[in-house]
């Protein structure tokens, strides 16, 4: 019975989110398929890993936190920044490797950075950033806060020493951070079976005496629901969570990589793609008669205005001056 | 000035900035109930608590990491590596996120935190133990790199790295924890980046840092001695940015130079001290500089295979007649 209430308390306070998540995975779909043109036409530079698939656990996650909690994320990065709220102009800014671009065009698409949204990159290494995740949460420890830091990674990412190295310590010191890792099935062209001994992430956070769970990845209200939970952990106890998040990538590991063929089948991508994250919140909310196809096609254009104003603002934007070379290698 | 051992210098470095700062801690293996492998945190745990003197795993890219994570944080983090060549299993925290994420975050997020720790071979301790790592870390852009030979400079270079906005190396030497020399108390700072006159000479230059500033002292010593020849003694203290109106200066008034340094010969720190006085004071050289270096192969255990493979006072004063054409 109490479970049940609970519920109910939950559905009631989804309900006003429901179309700010629906509003914000589009903007990242539009703003990817957008990221693709320009990469095609040479707008865009060196490697570009695309979110599209995956929105719902960037949305799910980031809309259960607070102003001043930490985001943390691997190089593929887009979504959680849009997510976080930096602008689609910076972010596609940065991309295009401009100055008004959210690391003044000295980042590029791996490497987004806005402080003041506390979203801490953007960072290239497998793995190397889940350690300065931990990091984040012993300063918020260090100094009482009650904030947390989440920290995205791909499933791959398991199998790196830093991993194991962050959860043990995160256990240990009992820091405040969220681990959320997107199991999209693929590190690049590699199936997690192929080269994982134990292919649940979740049974990481035994060997770590670590709170976890498994979370539908293509339901948005799933992964808020689960991210609410690790929060609460979090703020009351200091305690880290372990989410596993089941996704999908629908694009190739990067720009420059295939969608399928050796790897995956085509007909397996498609399959995926009846999971849709976006449709499903659209129908879950047509059906709840909150949202008519009118209102979803407005949004859509919306969105789609937003973004074609991001690629005509990073377009129209100054390349940083040539004496940025070398600026920012140290501080003052 | 009270005299005190390198140990408790850089002890009263950590004390005295943990007291005046509180966002400092220190973090590392056995660094609080054990009192640090080598002492150098003796007494900490007890004045500060656990909060700030941080026992770990034994996982040096783990808390290397979270060293960088906590800077982000807004902490100022003091990293000890047991030794650096465990530190080598870190090299992707020191160089893909702490030298890095300032400028790839386009100015937004300092990282002032400092890695600290012996370097360099000891007595006898093997290839993988035995190992000067400056000319890894000289390479790197976003890291300073300072190697304090004396008990007053490893107070003075230690305080001025934690109070830097920049990831900062501290490179100590396991055979210098116990020396002792005359430090100032209270508020004694040297800056990073200024090297220092060990020794004042005329005849020749001998560029050194860290251990091997005591092998060119001896060296100047026996020149003196036994060939009349005055030799300068520059302690670098800084290896980025390196002191290069000191090297400049001192070649300027000398004519000739032999860098003394650890680590192996090929792509070594003392190839960049030549590059410098090659590039700027070509002019001004009446010989070609010459380099002493650990022998270009992995520390052998032997004791007598050791000393030949370390750089010697015996060597410094052979390069030294080379250069002034004594041979």
């Amino acid at each position: 019975m109490a479970t049940a209430t609970a519920q109910t308390a939950t559905r009631t306070a989804h309900t006003a989110l429901e179309p700010r998540m629906l509003r914000q995975m589009l903007l990242i779909r539009r703003f990817e398929e957008k990221a693709a043109e320009a990469y095609a036409l040479g707008k865009i530079g060196g490697f570009c890993h695309l979110y599209i698939g995956q929105e719902a656990v960037a949305v799910g996650s980031l809309t259960a936190l607070r102003d001043d909690d930490y985001v943390i994320s691997s190089y593929r990065e887009h979504g959680q920044a849009l997510a976080r709220g930096v602008s689609a102009n910076a972010v596609m800014a940065e991309l295009f490797g401009k100055a008004t671009g959210c690391s003044s065009g000295k980042g590029g698409s791996m490497h987004l950075f806005d402080a003041g949204k506390r979203f801490l990159g953007g960072h290239g290494i497998v793995g190397g950033h889940i350690p300065l995740a931990a990091g984040l949460g012993f300063a918020i420890r260090y100094k009482g806060g009650d904030q947390l830091c989440i920290c995205y990674f791909g499933e791959a990412a398991v199998n790196i020493g830093a991993f194991h190295e962050t959860l043990n310590m995160a256990s240990v010191y009992k820091l405040p951070v969220i681990f959320c890792c997107e199991n999209n099935r693929y590190g690049m062209g590699t199936a997690f079976e192929r080269v994982a001994a134990v292919t649940d992430v979740v049974e990481h956070a035994c060997s770590y005496d670590m709170a976890a769970e498994l979370v539908n990845g293509m339901d948005v209200l799933a992964v808020h629901a689960a991210t609410q939970r690790a929060v609460e952990r979090a703020r009351k106890g200091g305690h880290p969570t372990l989410l596993e998040v089941r996704t999908y990538r629908y694009m190739g590991h990067s720009m420059s990589d295939p969608l399928h063929g050796v790897y995956r089948t085509k007909e397996e991508v498609e399959e995926q793609r009846k999971r849709d994250p976006i449709s499903q919140l659209a129908m879950k909310l047509k059906e709840e008669g909150a949202l008519d196809q009118a209102a979803l096609d407005a949004l859509d254009a919306e969105v789609h205005a937003e973004v074609e104003e991001a690629v005509r603002f990073a377009d129209q934007s100054p390349d940083p001056d040539p004496a940025e070379l070398t600026t920012h290698v140290l501080a003052d | 000035m009270a005299t005190l051992t390198y140990r408790d210098a850089l002890n009263q470095a950590l004390r005295e900035e943990m007291q005046r700062d509180p966002n400092v801690f220190l973090m590392g293996e056995e660094v609080g109930v054990y009192q640090g492998a080598y002492k150098v945190s003796r007494g900490l745990l007890e004045e500060f608590g656990p909060m700030r003197i941080v026992d770990t795993p034994i996982a040096e890219l783990g808390f290397a990491g979270i060293g960088v994570g906590a800077a982000m944080g807004g902490l100022r983090p003091v990293i000890e590596f047991m030794t650096w060549n465990f530190a080598v299993l870190a090299l992707d925290q020191i160089v893909n996120s702490a030298a890095k994420i300032l400028y790839e975050s386009g100015g937004q997020v300092p990282i002032p935190i400092v890695f600290r720790g012996p370097n360099g071979a000891a007595l006898q301790l093997g290839a993988q133990h035995s190992q000067a790592w400056e000319s890894w870390l000289s390479h790197i852009p976003g890291l300073k790199v300072v190697a304090p030979a004396t008990p007053a400079d490893a107070k003075g270079l230690l305080k001025s790295a934690i109070r830097d906005n920049n990831p900062v190396i501290v490179l100590e030497g396991e055979m210098l924890y116990n020396n002792k020399g005359e430090v100032p108390e209270g508020e004694h700072i040297v800056p990073i980046g200024q090297a220092d006159v060990k020794r004042p000479g005329r005849d020749v230059t001998l560029i050194c840092h860290s251990k091997t500033v005591a092998v060119a002292l001896k060296a100047a010593d026996q020149l003196a001695e036994r060939e009349g020849v005055s030799a300068e003694v520059l302690d670098l203290r800084s290896l980025r940015p390196l002191d290069e109106p000191a090297i400049l200066g001192s070649v300027a008034r000398t004519n000739r130079a032999v860098v003394v340094e650890e680590g192996w010969p090929h792509a070594g720190l003392g190839a960049q001290v030549v590059d410098v006085i090659q590039r700027e004071a070509f002019d001004q050289l009446d010989a070609p500089v010459l380099r002493v270096t650990q022998a270009d192969v992995p520390m052998p255990y032997n004791k007598q295979l050791e000393r030949l493979a370390k750089a010697s006072p015996e060597r410094v004063v052979a390069a030294v007649r080379r250069v002034l054409y004594l041979d």
